[in-house]
């Protein structure tokens, strides 16, 4: 390097350009995560592939498949947003990652976009590895693609909230073990692979509050019974997204 | 040359946390275009007033300014035009050091050769390396070129050297040193006093969140006490007739069997009257050194010498 390299000529790169770079950055790292990719891609799928080939749970009247396809996706949007998501921040913000970009040029919501856009394409990746099993296995989806895409986007947000919220405020390894357990849990009892119907009354009211259930019921209104736009569906997670991300902006904690 | 404003100006800065005062009415400033060593013993403050200095975290009370701006009010336009460094950690475990060195670049409109870059600190074995294999010392380096690969007007550097082998520290100073050529402001923070000797135009000690004492390391280390000379020779000589010698206030001692100092103010005149003596005694005075005050001496007269938490 030669003298006068460094002579100052500071400023922030364009605004788009700093979201994309930021969104490339947060998504390979992602994608080279082990375990995150144990979460997102093979758990949905193995529920998916499984469950459809092998009868082992009673999935109700019609094709397994049809029952199971869309609780995979709610599942697969469950693990990127929320799980995922709460590990990933949680760990960024232990290893100083928030710390040190919140002195960079990239402003804080410039960061939660890049991050929602990062989820975006791991659930664009999921959606078509999933469809595409799904489809090899006989599944016959119904219904309107813009409300299954609506459904999909709000249950992003509702899910994304809470997981930052997690991340936000717990410890790394705290948010670790709560994020799998509330996974897990929710996989169980959220509609995903066991109907709700298969619930006790009381249990199941409650359970259909739950930001997974509604996804899940909701994508399988329209795309295993064709229902136009499930509303009750869609205002439960709209709810959720509202707490969730107000509360996230309100108690996020980035050091 | 045109007159610039400091690149930092602290006034009355207080920061409490809970009952606990971390700094409690703290002045410090930073001249433009210079390198600005604030030293201090743990939970002196330092850190914590940097921190306020990039933003993070608002005073209670006092005014802070960093490049004409209020961290805490304009630190959208003031973070495009600040480098950091923090004391550790601040990148993703899996992300290669390149890939990382990359991202910072391409977040700035004018940013450094990133390659060039990484070859002046010698990254370049492990440019492709993920983070969290990395070495403490290539770790260290990544976050220093971090810090200026956006070509920043001020860098803020929080212990820049710690756990660095003697190389990569000489070409971190290096570095640092051409900063200040090419008119980076460098406000650091080190508890190496030879570091801040060194590489700093202006050096304040802070202690228990207040300013004790800001000068150059020259002013520093000039002022106050005694400097001392030691030489060993043939054990058990008769100190008391070279004090005799020697003009009052001036002390000898034997420090053991043979080894000897001199505490006073050490000039021209009196290493004549010792060697003057030595000869006399028929010793030839060996390893015969005059030492300085160092900074180290000044820092733990003006800080204590006992253990902080």
């Amino acid at each position: 390097m030669s003298a006068g390299t460094f002579v100052p000529a500071p400023g922030a790169a364009p605004i788009g350009r700093m979201i994309l770079t930021q969104a490339g950055l947060e998504t390979r790292m992602l994608l080279r995560n082990g375990e995150q990719l144990l979460l997102t891609v093979i758990i949905p799928s193995v529920v998916l592939a499984l469950f459809s080939a092998v009868d082992i749970i009673d999935t109700g009247a019609g094709e397994r498949v049809d029952f199971l396809a869309p609780g995979a996706l709610a599942l697969a949007v469950m693990a990127t947003s929320f799980t995922g998501q709460a590990i990933g921040t949680g760990f960024e913000r232990r290893y100083g990652v928030l710390k040190r970009l919140a002195a960079s040029p990239l402003p804080r919501w410039g960061l939660m976009a890049a991050k929602t856009l990062s989820v975006l394409v791991i659930q664009l990746l999921q959606v078509v590895l999933l469809t595409a099993i799904a489809l090899a296995l006989g599944w016959s989806p119904h219904g309107n693609p813009l409300a299954v895409v609506l459904l999909l986007l709000l249950g992003t947000a509702a899910f994304s909230g809470l997981g930052l919220l997690m991340a936000g405020t717990l410890r790394a390894e705290a948010t670790l073990a709560a994020a799998n357990l509330v996974f897990i849990l929710l996989m169980v009892a959220g509609g995903v692979m066991v109907p709700l119907s298969k619930f006790p009354d009381g249990v199941r009211t409650v359970l259909e509050y739950t930001p997974i259930a509604a996804l899940s019921e909701g994508l399988r209104d329209v795309l295993q019974h064709g229902a136009s736009m499930p509303w009750g569906a869609a205002g439960v997670l709209a709810a959720w997204a509202v707490v969730g991300l107000a509360a996230a902006a309100r108690f996020f904690k980035w050091e | 040359m045109q007159q610039h404003p400091p690149a930092v100006e602290v006034a009355g800065l207080v920061k409490r946390y809970g009952t606990k005062t971390a700094v409690d009415g703290l002045a410090l400033s930073a001249a433009h275009g210079a390198v600005t060593a604030v030293l201090g013993p743990n939970g002196a403050g330092k850190s914590t007033t940097i921190e306020i200095c990039e933003g993070y975290r608002p005073a209670d009370a006092g005014t802070v300014r960093v490049l004409g701006l209020d961290p805490a009010a304009d630190g959208a336009a003031l973070r495009p035009r600040i480098g950091v460094m923090l004391q550790s950690g601040g990148v993703y475990p899996s992300a290669r050091a390149e890939e990382m060195l990359r991202h910072m670049a391409r977040l700035h409109a004018h940013p450094l050769d990133v390659g060039e870059l990484i070859e002046r600190l010698g990254l370049d074995s492990c440019g492709r390396t993920p983070y969290r294999r990395l070495s403490g010392g290539q770790q260290q380096r990544l976050a220093l070129a971090m810090a200026v690969v956006g070509r920043p007007e001020l860098v803020f550097l929080d212990e820049p050297t710690a756990g660095l082998d003697p190389q990569a520290r000489r070409a971190t100073w290096e570095l640092i040193r051409e900063l200040r050529t090419d008119g980076v402001s460098v406000l650091l923070t080190t508890h190496h006093m030879d570091e801040a000797e060194q590489l700093a135009d202006e050096v304040a000690i802070i202690d228990a969140g207040r300013l004790v004492v800001r000068g150059t390391p020259e002013e520093l280390c000039r002022g106050g006490a005694e400097n001392t000379m030691r030489f060993s020779g043939r054990p058990g000589l008769d100190l008391a007739s070279l004090l005799k010698a020697l003009p009052p206030e001036t002390a000898a001692i034997e420090l053991t069997p043979g080894a000897y100092r001199v505490a006073g103010t050490i000039d021209p005149e009196l290493l004549a009257t010792v060697t003057t003596w030595c000869a006399q005694n028929g010793v030839l005075p060996e390893q015969m050194t005059v030492e300085r005050r160092t900074l180290e001496d000044v820092f733990l007269e003006l800080t204590g010498k006992e253990l902080r938490s």
